[in-house]
């Protein structure tokens, strides 16, 4: 049963990207036919998978079409089936809201070719985490990068498209050949290219190669995920793509890197040395700390969404690293529990970070920019798509009751226990991570509450924001799929974190969920003995109570007694969004504190024709310095550009100097092949 | 497990009672003490009281540019900080919605407070409430990890991050705030609760329409009952933050149980640290002038370091 869901899933995916090419000259039907196919393929796979966590047994699948040579086998274990829900979740709302958001491209776009790569991406995706064999996974992964990039490249007329397609095309590709070195090392080790072969593989390595093969790993599923340093691509890429595509990308495609490093970290790795949690710890802690940073100096909307996503990527591995740490200690309920931690996490970011770029996508379709400073006000003018974002932008900011708190305070729970599992000065990783996990959360708050303000709040600050317009009905339905979805794993977290135990019992050996649930049901406990609990189902009901007792009627009886007045604006002939903070300026106070980092440049250039205190015109101007870029990557492309300027003299034109190539390369070859 | 629940229930009105009406004495107190010490006579001790009758009765202007988000932030601000209120050990080591969540919760319930506050700061439009809220997400982002660090150096003492379990295992033991960890951690908590609650040398509660403040800044476009919710929620939440200092690292009076005779000793017990503390509160207020904005981050540094040395103590000392 599970196997036919899923395989349908497939089926209708390829259709309707076939479809949407075959119809790529009647727009109106390829729209609907691939938001259709989308969202059927995706309800498709969201049974097999969510049927697949609980069925006892990992199910096999060979798929229908071969190769004799590898097996197209794909297995749908507890990892894979939970990856697979939140891939198929995210992917049904996206599709439903693509259903309207789509409409404005008709006729301007090719929505065929748009339709065939979006298919293709959920299709991919979903072969990606569930791939049971190093080269269909590799297979997947490319058709993955590839429609991942053509999606990006839409709008290729803009050169700054072009480019944060080519730079995603360079870094993911660098990605893939690190992790097929990885593969290739564990394929020789092993003798077979099945996952299956590879299970608790890499721990019987020596010392050096388990080493390689995890730093291997690391970095290849990394430059996916967005980790610092390998980050770069994705404020790039992320913000030029259609805002669907964006949904997508920051709320699933980045999670591939997780998926790998989660079958790599615990299923291929047994009990991995201590260093390589404390390296995963780490990076994770530069990640959060560094995205937020980012993110708060930026004023495109999409691009400051897309510098949280490296944030959360960090918070997530932060689970990861504490996850290893601990196994590798021999804790295996503390493990389970961190590594519980960060999937939720996972799942908790595909929602409100697809929610806040579908909600950012409704904004720049009816704004028609994506500076936050042009906007204002949008709130009165769509309401709906408001009161989404905020609920996104409270979810990502970790405050209760919603989702993301329950996720970071599981991972407040894993590191406030790492403490007590060591004796080692390694130990004060975790409260230190602890610390600078609550200054990300907090950045974040604020961020966010620039993210809502500036763009929703107040007076309009242009013509266009002044007039615009609600989103249509499937985008506002798909927005709300994903707002329910924070709020329901945000108060049913009890209830959820039971999808956990078959993952951790392959993974770890241990079920965790009913140490984690307490007082039945209500309230949610790290699983230690005395260990703290939490109520987010209690808190949200605290509120909903006072709300109707209080809030209402006392409302009520005071608007009696109230009037609307204009605000103070200190003499001025009346308030103009002129007056209103800007985003520049609410995060001022923090681009001066933390000016080592930004190394922020300004001019300001003021005209005047009689006295100085009058000028006529001013102009202002301000950036700040992106430290990896211009310090690592800069002198990286001077270096690779050199040489390849060196490497031009081989390059002679002629087709005899090739043949000769061609024939020094065999005989090289051939001695090699003799020698060995 | 009917009379469990009777119990709790009682718990909790009482603690919500105490909360309500304790929060405002608490700053009258402070503004009096404030007062003699500067040689000034000041007003009533209860004055706050009056001045949120005074408030509540009034009628409200509410700003033309301002949404929904205006109307519903007092309420989200109150009832946040009440519960947050509801989950310390006030009387009792067993705090009555212990339950429902531990001293991260109360910390991120205060952080839900304030992110509506700044929301609504900004939300008028006028140039005022910008600027409190942008300075108010900054100071309290900065104060976050030390007193993260702080709280842990507490935590794991306890095992726990319920406060029931931290307040119970502090019980009895009186003089242990002498140990180094608990002092640097009580210094790096101290600091954060003078900047989380817009006091000198931080922010200054007594100014209106000033270039450097922070709170009043943000609440400038309020008015009538919600101005009074909000500056009520205010006084509970310096309340719950002082509770918090107090009852975790100083808990001699603190009881077992809520119930009997202990109960009014407990109460006693709280009034008298919460006037120890006040005058600690307002001899650094006169002794210290108001910081510049950008020197805050340093004192915040400081309360960071402190928070590091604390955690670093617990095994060496």
């Amino acid at each position: 049963m599970i196997a036919e869901l899923f395989l349908s899933g497939i089926v209708v995916w390829l259709a309707g990207a076939m479809a949407s090419l075959a119809l790529w000259r009647q727009p109106a039907a390829a729209r609907r036919v691939t938001c259709g196919a989308a969202l059927a393929g995706s309800l498709l796979d969201l049974a097999a998978s969510a049927a697949a966590i609980f069925s006892g047994s990992p199910a096999v699948i060979g798929l229908p079409f071969g190769n004799p040579v590898f097996t197209w086998a794909v297995r749908l274990d507890p990892l894979s089936a939970y990856f697979n829900v939140t891939l198929a979740v995210l992917a049904a709302a996206v599709s439903l809201y693509s259903f309207g958001y789509l409409r404005e491209m008709e006729g301007r776009r090719n929505l065929g070719a748009f339709g065939f790569f979006f298919n293709l991406l959920l299709l991919s995706l979903a072969l990606v985490f569930t791939a049971s064999n190093a080269f269909f996974f590799l297979v997947a992964w490319e058709v993955m990068a590839l429609s991942s990039f053509f999606l990006i490249s839409f709008e290729h007329e803009k050169e700054k498209t072009r480019n944060a397609g080519v730079l995603f095309l360079i870094m993911s590709h660098a990605g893939s050949g690190l992790m097929l070195i990885a593969f290739l090392v564990l394929a020789s080790a092993s003798g077979s290219l099945d996952f299956s072969s590879f299970h608790l593989l890499a721990s019987r390595m020596p010392a050096l190669q388990q080493g390689v093969v995890f730093l291997l790993f690391l970095f290849g599923f990394g430059v996916k995920a967005g980790l610092v340093p390998l980050h770069i691509w994705l404020p790039e890429a992320h913000p030029v793509a259609p805002s669907n595509v964006s949904a997508l990308m920051s709320g699933i495609v980045i999670k591939t890197g997780i998926y790998g490093m989660a079958r790599v970290f615990f299923d291929f790795y047994g009990a991995p040395p201590v260093w390589m949690g404390t390296v995963v710890l780490a990076i994770g802690v530069a990640s959060a700390l560094l995205g937020v940073l980012y993110a708060l100096m930026e004023h495109d909307l999409k691009r400051l969404l897309a510098w949280h996503s490296i944030e959360n990527i960090g918070i997530i591995l932060m689970g990861f690293g504490a996850a290893l740490m601990f196994r590798a200690l021999g804790h295996g309920n503390l493990a389970a529990l961190a590594l519980i931690a960060a999937l939720y996490h996972t799942f908790n970011h595909a929602m409100f970070k697809g929610l806040l770029f579908l909600g950012a996508g409704s904004v720049v379709q009816a704004t028609h920019t994506r500076n936050m400073e042009k906007m204002g006000g949008l709130i009165r003018r769509m309401p709906v798509t408001a009161l989404c974002f905020l609920v996104g932008a409270v979810a990502i900011s970790g405050l209760p009751p919603l989702n993301g708190f329950v996720s970071e305070w599981l991972t407040y729970q894993a590191l406030l226990a790492g403490f007590g599992t060591t004796q080692s000065l390694t130990r004060l990783m975790f409260p230190i991570a602890g610390s600078l996990l609550a200054l990300t959360a907090a950045l974040a708050a604020a961020c966010f509450v620039k993210a809502f303000a500036i763009p929703f709040l107040a007076l309009p600050r242009s013509a266009e924001a002044a007039e615009a317009r609600e989103a249509s009905f499937p985008m506002r339905a798909g927005m709300a799929v994903l707002a329910v979805g924070c709020v329901a794993l945000g108060l049913g977290a009890t209830w959820f974190v039971r999808v956990f135990d078959p993952i951790t019992q392959q993974a770890l050996g241990v079920r965790a969920s009913s140490a984690l649930v307490m007082a039945r049901g209500l309230a949610l406990s790290p699983g230690t003995a005395h260990g703290g609990t939490i109520s987010t189902a209690g808190i949200a009901l605290i509120f909903l109570l006072a709300g109707a007792a209080f809030a209402v009627p006392l409302a009520m009886r005071w608007s009696r007694r109230s009037v609307k007045g204009p605000v103070w604006d200190c003499g001025l002939p009346g308030l103009t969004a002129d007056n209103e903070y800007t985003a520049t300026a609410f995060s001022k106070p923090l681009r001066m504190i933390f000016s080592a980092l930004y190394r922020p440049r300004r001019e300001i250039q003021a005209e005047f024709e009689v006295s100085p205190h009058y000028p006529s015109a001013i102009r202002f101007e301000s950036e700040i310095e992106l430290t990896f870029e211009k310090r690592l990557y800069g002198p990286l492309r001077e270096r690779i550009m050199a040489m390849a300027n060196r490497m031009k003299g081989i390059q002679a034109g002629s087709i005899n100097v090739y043949l000769a190539y061609i024939f020094i390369t065999l005989i090289l070859l051939l001695l090699f092949g003799v020698r060995g | 497990m009917m009379e469990r629940l009777i119990d709790r229930m009682i718990e909790n009105v009482t603690q919500l009672f105490l909360l309500l009406a304790l929060a405002p004495l608490v700053t009258g107190v402070i503004r009096t003490l404030k007062a003699r010490l500067q040689t000034r006579r000041g007003p009533n001790i209860l004055q706050p009281y009056r001045d949120l009758g005074k408030l509540f009765r009034k009628g409200m202007v509410i700003p033309e540019t301002a949404s929904w988000i205006f109307a519903a932030t007092p309420w989200i601000v109150f009832f946040s900080t009440v519960l947050a209120g509801l989950m310390i050990p006030m009387v009792a080591a067993d705090a009555p919605l212990g339950l429902f969540g531990g001293v991260l919760a109360v910390i991120y319930l205060l952080g839900l407070g304030r992110f509506f506050l700044a929301l609504s700061g900004l939300d008028s439009g006028s140039s005022f409430g910008g600027l409190g809220s942008s300075r108010e997400m900054t100071i309290s982002a900065l104060a976050e990890p030390a007193m993260m660090l702080a709280i842990f150096t507490v935590a794991i003492g306890a095992g726990s991050t319920g406060l029931t379990e931290i307040a119970g295992a502090a019980i009895g033991q009186n003089w242990r705030f002498l140990a180094p960890a608990q002092m640097f951690a009580f210094a790096a908590l101290a600091l954060v609760l003078i900047a989380e609650t817009g006091r000198i040398p931080v922010d200054n509660p007594d100014t209106h329409l000033e270039l450097t403040m922070i709170h009043e800044a943000m609440i400038l476009e309020y008015s009538g009952p919600y101005l009074a919710l909000i500056e009520w929620a205010a006084s509970i939440k310096q309340l719950v933050l002082m509770t918090l200092l107090i009852n975790c690292f100083w808990p001699v009076g603190l009881q077992h149980t809520w119930f009997g005779f202990g109960a009014l000793q407990g109460i006693a017990w709280l009034l008298a640290k919460l006037l120890l503390l006040s005058c600690a509160i307002v001899l650094l207020e006169t002794v210290n002038a108001k910081m510049r904005l950008f020197r805050v981050p340093e004192l915040l540094a400081v309360a960071f370091t402190l928070g590091s040395l604390a955690l670093v103590s617990t095994f060496l000392f």
